[in-house]
């Protein structure tokens, strides 16, 4: 592994692999009664969040608690960065108070790689979503969420469907399971899929229908209806026609096939309630792995000096996080 | 005054001669020339070019003394072989009135290490609403004959037409900053593949190029002088060539950076490559340099924009746009065009100091290096090279995107009037 995850497109298919294999075996732990770790006793995990998000933020709080890190959370809200504190000088004072890795959530497309990369600070750094650019942790509990499903993902078909434009979750998706093997198409009115996605390697349609019967997987993303007044679409009646999750499109689904969302929805909008309560929607298992995920994530990168507890993690994942490309 | 006797220089690259510059004008050109009194300048090696005219600087003061002064701004000028400056309107206040012009005019005077010429707005403090005063501005100290709201495009066509036609009176031209703003709200880098793939907003080639094509059609029904800042695309090369076929009074320029950078760089998320227009692709670049070789786009104009560390050093959405590159153009238009074989420096001289000289309308530049005509010239190393310091800037900001690139030539000296401004590469 590398130092910092920036972008789906960091990992190798070894580095994906190592990750959900480790959040499997992390996984089991969400069903003891005792949910917790030495593994990274000692170190300071701080979340920085620019932008507001609790499900991100609580999911990687509980991953690092149940590492036994310490947590730090740093929010734009109710700090000096509401008085427009700077990147530079946040990340300067979280270096100084010895962050071991920094979870960054920023409204700017780039943030974490610059936090990574300009020499502020050396703390390892995780992309938690960066504007519309990338949310790798969502796509790796994404992809550990098929896998436990659907076992390996070589060949399967991932329909990914709505704004795939402003959507963080879309691209790093889009990167991690064509790493991972899988066959991807982006589906939503052309207005929601980004200029040039030609060149993305990965296929593109605008007709909904015409995909589902043959998905494995299909992902709804969430359409803000703020959209429909920059003329993306004309409405929201026009958009759940035409993109709309429902009863009627989920019945030309096969039996296998899998219903996701990254949250929160708009029930009603890109999904109906009958869908996403429904049997193959595993919306809730995606929460439960993102801990899970958030974990391995956590464990691998900062290379836990004490060894996992033995029977709860095999050394084999510990020994190999210091040394994988 | 002193009198300069400069030995061996390679006039437009040609053979070497002697210059004997004396009374603020090029007194004797021809070979083996001696003189008494006259301070020897060894120009071995050295292309001797006419001092190069800048159509596009941003001086920044008045407004932003703690990004530029005219002083500092022009120093850098001077060290980038050029004897004059348009300063830019978009300062605090904006230089939409006589007051305003005459001050920077003033400035540039007072500071003395290159003419200032100030460009004057098109419309009140830049809004896009109503005409500035151009006649005043025309009528001043400063005599301006360039207006523009640079920053910001001229973008509704009954205002643009009737900036063209008005400036008729005083043989002015108007300087389009071709942004449809309709289309780049909020843009951050050119639309293409790696605009979806970074997340950052597109800035689509057509959001210029539709500006350009109406501005070309306005300028020709209207019978106007047309300048088109800043080009960036093909597409905007292929309508400016359309127009110029047709014979329409239209020039454009190129910058600097638009010549050998593209979006790629992007990638780094490092904001010293966010400009607009934005840096665009290698196909643009290309049809840039041909553009520019041909004489479709007739300037390099350097669209200097200098910011302070903290409006660069942050995230890329958040930062300013804008490069410095006076200490940087003329090597880079050896790099791009000169080595690549694509422009002698008979052309550097054309595209660098006589076309914007006469666009800009200031009759004491830009001209041929002959007995009589005014002593404004630079001597220029081809043969040097560089790797660039940001610290080397006498700019008050730092943020050249070349830093630690590596660029041939060196400016060895620059003469305004035949007054040394800069010698041994020094500022005098």
């Amino acid at each position: 592994m590398r130092r910092h995850l920036l972008s789906a497109a960091d990992l190798t298919r070894s580095d994906a692999e190592l990750i959900l294999e480790t959040a499997e075996e992390l996984r089991s732990l969400a069903d003891r009664p005792i949910k917790k770790l030495p593994a990274l006793r000692g170190r300071t995990i701080v979340n920085l969040f620019f932008e507001d998000s609790t499900r991100t933020r609580i999911s990687f709080e509980a991953a690092a608690k149940r590492l036994s890190a310490d947590v730090i959370n740093f929010s734009a809200k109710g700090s000096s960065l509401s008085k427009g504190e700077s990147l530079k000088d946040t990340a300067l004072t979280l270096e100084a108070m010895g962050a071991d890795a920094v979870v960054v959530r920023h409204w700017a497309s780039g943030a974490p790689h610059l936090l990574a990369n300009a020499g502020w600070s050396r703390s390892s750094v995780i992309n938690a979503g960066d504007g519309t650019h990338e949310h790798p942790t969502q796509a790796l509990l994404d992809a550990f969420t098929m896998w436990r499903h659907l076992g390996d993902l070589d060949g399967r078909r991932v329909a990914i469907v709505g704004d795939v434009l402003h959507s963080r979750v879309a691209r790093s998706n889009a990167l991690l399971l064509k790493t991972l093997g899988a066959e991807v198409t982006l589906v939503g009115p052309p207005t929601l899929l980004p200029y040039g996605v030609e060149g993305w390697d990965v296929a593109t349609s605008y007709d909904l229908d015409a995909v589902l019967p043959k998905a494995d997987v299909v992902m709804m993303l969430r359409v803000q209806r703020e959209r429909m007044n920059a003329a993306f679409f004309p409405t929201v009646r026009e958009y759940s026609r035409r993109y709309g999750l429902n009863g009627r499109r989920m019945a030309a689904l096969q039996d296998h096939t899998l219903v996701m969302h990254p949250g929160p929805m708009n029930r009603g909008m890109e999904i109906t309630a009958d869908v996403a309560d429904s049997e193959r929607s595993v919306i809730v298992e995606q929460v439960t792995n993102g801990v899970a995920v958030r974990m391995a994530v956590l464990y691998l990168l900062l290379g836990g000096s004490e060894p996992a507890h033995a029977e709860d993690v095999p050394g084999s994942a510990g020994a190999r996080a210091g040394g994988e490309q | 005054m002193s009198s300069y006797l400069i030995k061996g220089a390679r006039v437009l690259g040609g053979e070497p001669a002697d210059l004997l510059l004396r009374d603020g004008v090029v007194a004797e050109v021809g070979p083996g020339l001696s003189a008494q009194g006259a301070e020897v300048v060894d120009a071995e090696g050295l292309v001797a070019l006419p001092g190069l005219v800048d159509l596009h600087t941003h001086l920044r003061e008045p407004g932003r003394e703690d990004a530029e002064t005219v002083d500092t701004g022009t120093q850098a000028a001077a060290l980038g072989g050029f004897t004059a400056v348009h300063a830019m309107a978009n300062t605090d206040p904006v230089a939409d009135t006589a007051g305003v012009v005459e001050q920077v005019w003033r400035l540039g005077r007072e500071a003395g290490h290159c003419d200032v010429a100030p460009v004057g707005a098109v419309t009140v403090g830049l809004a896009g609403e109503q005409l500035a005063e151009l006649g005043a501005m025309a009528d001043s100290a400063a005599r301006v004959r360039v207006f523009s709201d640079d920053g910001k495009c001229v973008s509704d066509a009954v205002l643009m037409r009737r900036a063209l036609e008005y400036v008729k009176a005083f043989d002015g031209v108007v300087a389009q900053h071709a942004q449809e703003p309709r289309l780049t709200e909020d843009a951050q880098m050119n639309e293409g593949e790696l605009s979806g793939r970074l997340g950052l907003r597109g800035w689509p080639a057509v959001a210029e190029e539709a500006v350009i094509a109406r501005d070309c059609l306005l300028a020709a029904h209207v019978g106007s002088r047309l300048h088109v800042c800043h080009v960036s695309t093909a597409g905007s090369v292929e309508i400016i060539r359309w127009a110029k076929s047709k014979g329409w009074p239209v020039t454009a320029e190129v910058t600097p950076h638009h010549l050998l950078l593209t979006d790629e760089l992007a990638t780094t998320y490092d904001p010293m490559y966010k400009v607009n227009p934005p840096l665009r692709s290698a196909a643009d670049v290309e049809a840039l340099r041909a553009g520019l070789a041909d004489g479709t786009i007739d300037v390099v104009a350097t669209d200097h924009a200098p910011h302070p560390h903290e409006d660069k050093d942050c995230e890329w959405q958040a930062a300013a746009f804008g490069m410095l590159g006076l200490q940087t153009a003329l090597s880079v238009v050896q790099a791009t065009m000169v080595d690549a074989g694509l422009l002698a420096w008979g052309g550097v001289a054309d595209r660098m100091a006589t076309s914007p000289a006469r666009i800009g309308r200031l009759a004491g530049h830009g001209r041929p290096l002959a007995e009589g005509e005014p002593a404004n010239l630079v001597l220029y190393d081809p043969a040097a090279s560089r790797v660039v310091e940001p610290a080397e800037m006498v700019s008050l900001s730092r943020n050249t995107p070349y830093a630690g690139r590596e660029l041939p030539g060196r400016v060895v000296a620059t003469f305004l009037r035949g007054n040394a401004t800069v010698l041994d590469g020094k500022l005098q």
